[in-house]
């Protein structure tokens, strides 16, 4: 029981927790701060892998922009005054099956097929994440603006095309008029 | 050791969740953030598969990355459809919004 | 001889003109559009007929012209043309037509005069003078069909041209709807014709007639059916008197010289058909002519409408010409020499003086209705000092149908006589008897209108008087002809001198120099005196003591004869009793309830399941969602089970 795997049980239960409070709350203030230590547990889950850049990404997009932006849109709107509960029990009871009998699917595929026995477990973080790979910031910068094969220049643009796209439409729809 | 069905049942429960807060959720709100909570699950899945199954490769990771960018997008424009809802019709729960429908 | 296309393409552009632009045009530009239309095909008639008929003979026989022919539609061996064919009938069809359409244009600018729909008055006529004229030059038996349709509807119209009327518009239906049904028969007769002796055209075509021709008779009297709804034969003859609902000029025009003779016309053009292969199937024509006559002549000597005596008096000649054609002698092809087709000769003669006297008389009875605003005769009496041009030209027609020698109608119904008694006595003596009656109705028409007593009180307050020169100038043309085809034919006939009638059409298209059969023109003409001198003894004085006493003696005979012996009455129960309550009325119950019941169900059941699912268009987004994910886990499932 190395220390990876001791982080590892507690980034799972974080997560696990955090993402079942985060619909079961009755406050949309708190769902909102319980979807932040869910992202924070999987910028975690990133740092395990190895994935530094990813997990840094995931706080400063996610946790630093995204949250602040629905936290800032859940006082304008609503407030906090609004709960979240009011659904009937046949709702709450169906909702909660399908998704149980969907995890049971998935869990049954996941055993059942046995699709992932020849993969290796996660080493020790402190191996490194396999030679040649593109994990550090410099290779990635490399990948995503290159043209040649293995580059991701194409999806790069687009995205940022899209990216403008949304701040335009983001800003058309929510101008006062 | 941490095995790779680990993971992905920690991302499953991610993504139930969500579905769980999709279905039952009234606010909008918190319907786009349950459907957050299933981007991230996805963006997970793309990294843990890319780093068990394909450690040599960086698609997964880069794809992971155009996710987060997506996900930012999709939220702006969401809460920005919101914000106007609000401004129009005064609430934001779902059951009322339903102008568009037959 | 290209240029009789022009004969059919300048009503028709006249019409369209007419039609499309009347709204803009006034009562009098209309009026000469349509009349100088008309001259121009009278002119170009004359002009066919001058040049067809002093052209060569080929072997002393009047050819067969087809001055422009086009295929139209191609059906396998079958093909459906369109074209003109010129032979002796056609041509004289031409002429009649075109010169009493072009009376009847210039009649009409003194009778229509102020009328509302003048314009589309003159288009109809136009539309009408085309579809005759389409139908007479007829290339092959479809397309006089097409053309036979063509002259309905434009009947239709102009019998309903006063449309406000209910009474028109119910003359309108009825014409519509009874010439319509024979004209199924006709249609069927074409299409077992087409399909036994694969052809639709007039000539011979020996190849296919030979395995086709036991079915030829079945086919022929179909067709006849057809002509007899158009020709008004008994008992599809209940629609013409009512057609007299239209203006006067219109039933001048159609319901008696030109439309109504299209039956006859059809047997003529047929007849080389029915001479060869059907010839026992003549003596359906003639006795269904013989009783027509009779028929028509006994209604005609009760009725009080002036119109309907002409029209039933229509009627009873039209039988005249019907008869004369199935008296042809019956025989082969070899028998339709000179002599054997006087009938078919005397037909077509009759058929010729008749449109000229009959629309003169119709025409004439347009000026009478014109100045005293009634069809009555007991709004009239007394005429002739009034109308003197009309009451002149009214005896000349008159005598000429009654058949006084040195008017026109005294040689072709004599030559008919003459035809029929070659067939056999009983007809002969039989239409003897019509033709007595004959002249005795027409001239108690005549002593009712212009003799008799005078309506002093309806003229008192309406003084009638004599119509402008636009309607009396048709009636002394029509007069002149009726005049100089009687004089010279019947001092021909008498003498022996070629170049009359029968000089240019007979069956066969040789000469054939009319002979009266002395006897039988001496024994007419006395019958016809005596009618007349009996007519005039009851109908001429101002009181009418015979007249009150025959009617006194038999008014049941008069009461029958003055309802049409209830020939309406019998379709009338036919149609609505039988027909309608036992037929019609289970048919439309099945139609409305299994029939429509299956669409409506249909439909209602589409309607139906539409308000029921559209619940899941609820605009709600979980609701959505769920049913995502449920379909989504399906197919999951569906993949890990197969």
């Amino acid at each position: 029981m190395n220390s990876q795997n001791i982080m590892f049980v507690i980034l799972a239960t974080f997560i696990v927790l955090s993402s079942l409070a985060t619909v079961l709350t009755k406050s949309i203030i708190r769902a909102a701060t319980y979807l932040l230590f869910v992202l924070l547990g999987t910028a975690g889950l990133y740092f395990l892998m190895g994935y530094t850049f990813l997990g840094a990404v995931q706080i400063m997009v996610y946790a630093g922009g995204i949250i602040v932006l629905y936290v800032f849109s859940i006082l304008l709107t609503s407030g906090s005054q609004e709960k979240l509960s009011k659904n009937s029990i046949v709702k709450v009871l169906g909702s909660a099956a399908l998704s149980l009998v969907g995890f049971a699917v998935f869990l049954f595929m996941l055993f059942k097929q046995n699709l992932f026995a020849r993969v290796a477990a996660l080493g020790a973080p402190t191996e490194p994440a396999g030679a040649g790979t593109q994990n550090s910031i410099h290779e990635i910068g490399n990948a995503l603006l290159s043209s040649a094969n293995g580059g991701y220049l194409l999806p790069f643009e687009a995205v940022s095309v899209l990216l403008l796209a949304c701040i335009v439409a983001g800003l058309l729809i929510a101008r006062k008029y | 050791m941490i095995q790779i069905e680990y993971i992905l049942i920690i991302s499953a429960i991610m993504m139930f969740a969500g579905i769980y807060g999709f279905l039952t959720r009234r606010s909008t709100l918190a319907i786009l953030l349950s459907i957050e909570l299933m981007l991230n699950s996805a963006d997970i899945n793309f990294a843990v598969f890319n780093r068990m199954l394909f450690p040599t490769g960086s698609e997964g990771y880069v794809f992971a990355l155009f996710t987060i960018a997506i996900a930012a997008a999709e939220s702006a424009v969401a809460i920005a459809i919101m914000i106007n809802l609000y401004r129009l019709y005064k609430k934001i729960s779902v059951g009322e919004l339903n102008k568009m429908k037959w | 001889m290209e240029y009789t296309l022009f004969i059919l393409l300048l009503p028709f552009l006249s019409f369209l003109f007419l039609g499309i632009c009347g709204k803009w045009l006034s009562h009098k530009v209309a009026g000469w559009v349509g009349t100088l239309s008309l001259g121009a095909v009278a002119v170009l008639s004359y002009i066919t007929a001058f040049t067809y008929f002093t052209a060569d003979r080929v072997d002393g026989v009047f050819p067969t012209i087809t001055a422009f022919n086009t295929t139209w539609l191609p059906l396998g061996d079958l093909h459906f043309d369109m074209g003109i064919l010129l032979d002796p009938i056609s041509v004289m069809m031409l002429i009649v037509i075109s010169t009493v359409s072009l009376m009847v244009h210039i009649y009409s600018f003194g009778y229509m005069h102020g009328e509302r729909g003048f314009q589309r008055y003159y288009a109809f006529l136009s539309l009408f003078t085309m579809s005759m004229l389409g139908l007479v030059v007829a290339t092959n038996i479809f397309q006089m069909y097409l053309f036979w349709e063509l002259v309905g509807v434009s009947s239709y119209l102009l019998i309903g041209f006063y449309y406000t009327t209910p009474a028109a518009i119910a003359a309108s239906k009825k014409a519509f709807i009874v010439t319509r049904f024979a004209d199924m028969f006709f249609l069927i007769g074409i299409l077992i014709y087409g399909y036994y002796c694969k052809s639709f055209g007039f000539e011979f075509n020996e190849a296919g007639f030979a395995e086709g021709a036991f079915m030829l008779p079945t086919a022929l009297v179909l067709m006849f059916i057809g002509g007899a709804g158009k020709s008004a034969m008994f008992p599809l003859h209940i629609w013409l008197p009512d057609a007299m609902e239209g203006p006067t000029p219109v039933s001048a025009l159609i319901h008696a010289a030109t439309m109504v003779v299209a039956g006859v016309y059809q047997i003529a053009r047929l007849f080389p058909l029915w001479i060869q292969y059907a010839p026992d199937s003549l003596s359906i024509v003639v006795w269904v002519g013989a009783f027509t006559a009779f028929y028509a002549a006994a209604v005609a000597c009760a009725q009080s409408d002036i119109k309907r005596v002409l029209a039933f008096s229509t009627i009873s000649q039209i039988a005249f010409m019907m008869v004369a054609l199935g008296v042809c002698l019956p025989g082969h092809e070899s028998v339709i020499d000179a002599h054997g087709s006087l009938g078919y000769m005397a037909s077509m003669f009759h058929l010729f003086t008749h449109a000229m006297f009959k629309a003169c008389l119709f025409l004439g009875a347009g000026c009478i209705i014109h100045a005293v605003h009634s069809n009555e005769m007991s709004a009239m009496g007394g005429l002739r000092k009034y109308m003197p041009i009309t009451h002149v030209t009214f005896l000349i027609s008159c005598l000429a149908i009654a058949g006084i020698p040195f008017f026109s109608g005294f040689s072709s119904k004599d030559e008919i006589i003459t035809a029929c008694f070659e067939y056999s006595p009983v007809v002969g003596w039989w239409m003897t008897a019509v033709a007595a009656m004959t002249a005795f109705y027409m001239f108690r028409l005549y002593y009712g209108i212009f003799w008799g007593t005078e309506n002093k009180e309806l003229h008192a307050h309406h003084t009638p008087h004599e119509a402008p020169l636009s309607m009396t100038l048709p009636l002394i043309v029509l007069c002149i002809i009726t005049v100089g085809v009687g004089i010279y034919t019947t001092l021909g006939g008498f003498l022996g001198w070629g170049g009359s009638f029968g000089s240019f059409v007979t069956a066969n298209g040789e000469d054939y120099t009319i002979h009266f059969n002395t006897q039988i023109a001496i024994t007419s003409t006395v019958i016809a005196l005596i009618s007349i001198a009996l007519a005039t003894y009851i109908y001429k004085g101002e009181k009418q003591p015979v007249a009150d006493r025959l009617y006194n003696a038999f008014p049941r005979l008069h009461r029958w004869a003055y309802k049409r012996f209830y020939m309406d009455e019998v379709y009338q129960f036919i149609t609505h009793r039988i027909i309608f309550a036992h037929i019609s009325k289970p048919i439309a119950w099945f139609d409305r309830h299994v029939v429509d019941g299956f669409f409506d169900f249909l439909a209602w059941g589409t309607n139906a399941l539409g308000f029921q699912i559209r619940g899941l268009q609820s605009g709600s987004v979980q609701r959505y969602a769920y049913v995502f994910f449920i379909g989504v886990l399906l197919l999951i499932l569906t993949i890990l089970i197969f």
